[in-house]
């Protein structure tokens, strides 16, 4: 006579330990984050949701408040256009400056002290320009230059420039250097080194980066608009403050649009490229 | 006999030539935008902005590092990462039950299409919308940061499974083990690896995303952040910035460290 298959998971008792010590060590997040979803479905809030999601439909497409929106759509896309545009006037000079390769103290051994110092300092610049957020730039400029889209642009220009400027040198380093190395050992400039050695080798890994990193930039200037950057955020805060639901719906539907085709073009660019 | 020319450099522009009719598409992009944007360069480049910007910078100095106010920015710098970390979380739980749909069946495409549609909006206007229904406050932000990320984490997780490998399925499966145990028991643990590491990714992202959610009202430092500009308390906004730029570095640098002690 067989015995009955007992059909028990044999870790069940770590897993249950496991499970019931996450969910310990989640509480202090519950309480910190003051994390009471049911306060969403009390009636004081629940009212005002729900008339704000009907006017969601029909979304408003009045011909004013369409041209307002493709006039605004197209704000976002030059704005985003314009900061990177700048970006590059920071990265470009800041990613040679800091690129190792085209150092021509490091032929012959060790770079020397200046050098490698300036590589440095431009290194701990472009990250510092990076790591503060474009939303806090834009705040800031909103400040001294007022609303509009300069600040937007100006806090693209600035947070991307350190970005593609840091992923630039990485990626000009990150080739095969002989090229690099024997143009420059044979006494060309350091400028003639990288349009003939490094530039060929990675134009097509920069460029790609580039449209990438624009298509990045489209999305943040909706985001810049919510401080007041201008573009579609500006509009989008606007109408939901105004609780028109009708607008935010047209204007999502239209976000979302603009980012599905800048993908797909950055997705087309970057096949051509390759 | 006549020297032969050397060979001339290709024309600048020609008809056929894709790049050059791409280069000359951004070309006009880049000076449209320009041209249409009324960019006010004399408003930033004059003197008097160079003083006010100048006198604002000149403001940050000093900080306001006095006890109780360093102690708020602590607690709203925990807050950020609370609202991070339980955002990434529900981000994940809720990104795999909507993986299991967008893998396989019926309802791939309109999962998929829901998932696009959670992405394709950022949190910031997630929070935004949120505000009317979830009011002033960390809820909020954690709500936006985890709709955002559960259709970030979802799509990925989805991918995951389909890259799956099928054998140890079908060996339950024929076996007669009904479908929640296959998924627990096969699916799941070989596709854990790759949903752990996508969580922790995201969730270095959604940090970075958490300390700024706050300037539309949602929680953590950004709420902090906007409130003291608001008030032209710059001695306070120094403190916050400062605050900011310590906690993304800090975990810029602990990610490296880790990245490079698993890769090792």
């Amino acid at each position: 006579m067989s015995k009955p298959v007992v059909q028990r998971d044999p870790a069940w008792l770590g897993r249950v330990f496991w499970f019931s010590a996450g969910l310990v060590l989640l509480w202090p997040l519950v309480v910190a984050t003051e994390f009471q979803p049911w306060v969403m479905f009390s009636a004081a809030s629940l009212k005002p949701t729900l008339r704000f999601l009907a006017a969601f439909v029909p979304p408003a497409t009045d011909p004013d408040f369409l041209r307002l929106v493709a006039v605004e759509t197209w704000r976002t896309v030059a704005i985003a256009t314009a900061g990177i545009s700048l970006a590059l006037l920071i990265a470009v000079p800041a990613a040679l400056l800091s690129a190792r390769v085209l150092s021509v103290s490091s032929l012959s051994g060790r770079m020397a002290f200046v050098p490698a110092a300036v590589r440095q300092v431009v290194r701990w610049l472009l990250i510092l320009l990076r790591s503060i957020p474009e939303l806090v730039w834009a705040l800031i400029f909103v400040r001294v230059v007022g609303l509009g889209p300069t600040a937007g642009v100006l806090a693209i220009a600035l947070t991307y420039g350190g970005m593609l400027g840091k992923v630039y040198g990485d990626i000009l380093e990150s080739g095969e250097p002989a090229i690099t190395r024997n143009l420059l050992a044979n006494g060309s400039g350091r400028l003639q080194a990288f349009a003939y050695g490094l530039l060929p080798q990675n134009a097509a890994e920069l460029t790609s980066y580039t449209v990438y990193r624009w298509e990045c930039a489209i999305r943040s200037s909706v985001v810049l608009g919510f401080v007041g950057a201008g573009g579609l955020g500006q509009q989008l805060d606007n109408s939901t403050k105004m609780f028109a639901g009708g607008e935010v719906a047209t204007m999502l539907l239209v976000f979302v649009a603009l980012v599905a085709l800048a993908d797909r073009i950055s997705a087309w660019l970057r096949k051509a490229l390759a | 006999m006549s020297p032969q020319p050397q060979q001339l450099p290709p024309a600048l522009f020609n008809a056929r030539c894709k790049a050059c009719w791409l280069t000359a598409g951004l070309a006009v992009l880049v000076v449209a935008s320009f041209w249409s944007l009324d960019l006010q360069w004399a408003r930033f480049l004059s003197p008097e902005a160079a003083a006010s910007m100048g006198r604002f910078v000149g403001e940050f100095f000093p900080p306001d590092l006095s006890t109780p106010f360093v102690r708020k920015v602590a607690e709203a710098t925990l807050e950020t990462l609370a609202m991070s970390a339980l955002g990434t979380l529900i981000a994940a739980a809720v990104g795999l039950l909507l993986a299991l749909p967008a893998s396989a069946g019926l309802a791939r495409l309109p999962t998929r299409l829901l998932l696009n549609a959670l992405r394709a909006v950022p949190e910031l206007v997630w929070a935004s919308l949120l505000l009317i229904s979830a009011g002033l406050g960390p809820l909020a932000g954690t709500l936006a940061l985890a709709l955002h990320t559960s259709g970030v984490l979802g799509r990925l997780f989805a991918e995951a499974l389909e890259n799956a490998p099928t054998g140890p399925a079908e060996a339950l499966r024929t076996q007669g083990v009904g479908p929640l145990r296959v998924f627990l028991y096969a699916t799941l643990p070989q596709v854990l690896p790759q949903v752990i590491s996508y969580t922790l990714y995201r969730w270095e992202n959604n940090i970075r995303a958490a300390a700024i959610l706050g300037v539309v009202g949602a929680g953590g430092l950004g709420q902090l952040l906007a409130f003291h500009m608001g008030l032209f308390q710059m001695d306070k906004t120094a403190t916050v910035l400062a605050a900011m730029l310590l906690m993304v570095a800090g975990v810029d640098a602990l990610s490296y460290t880790v990245r490079r002690a698993l890769t090792r």
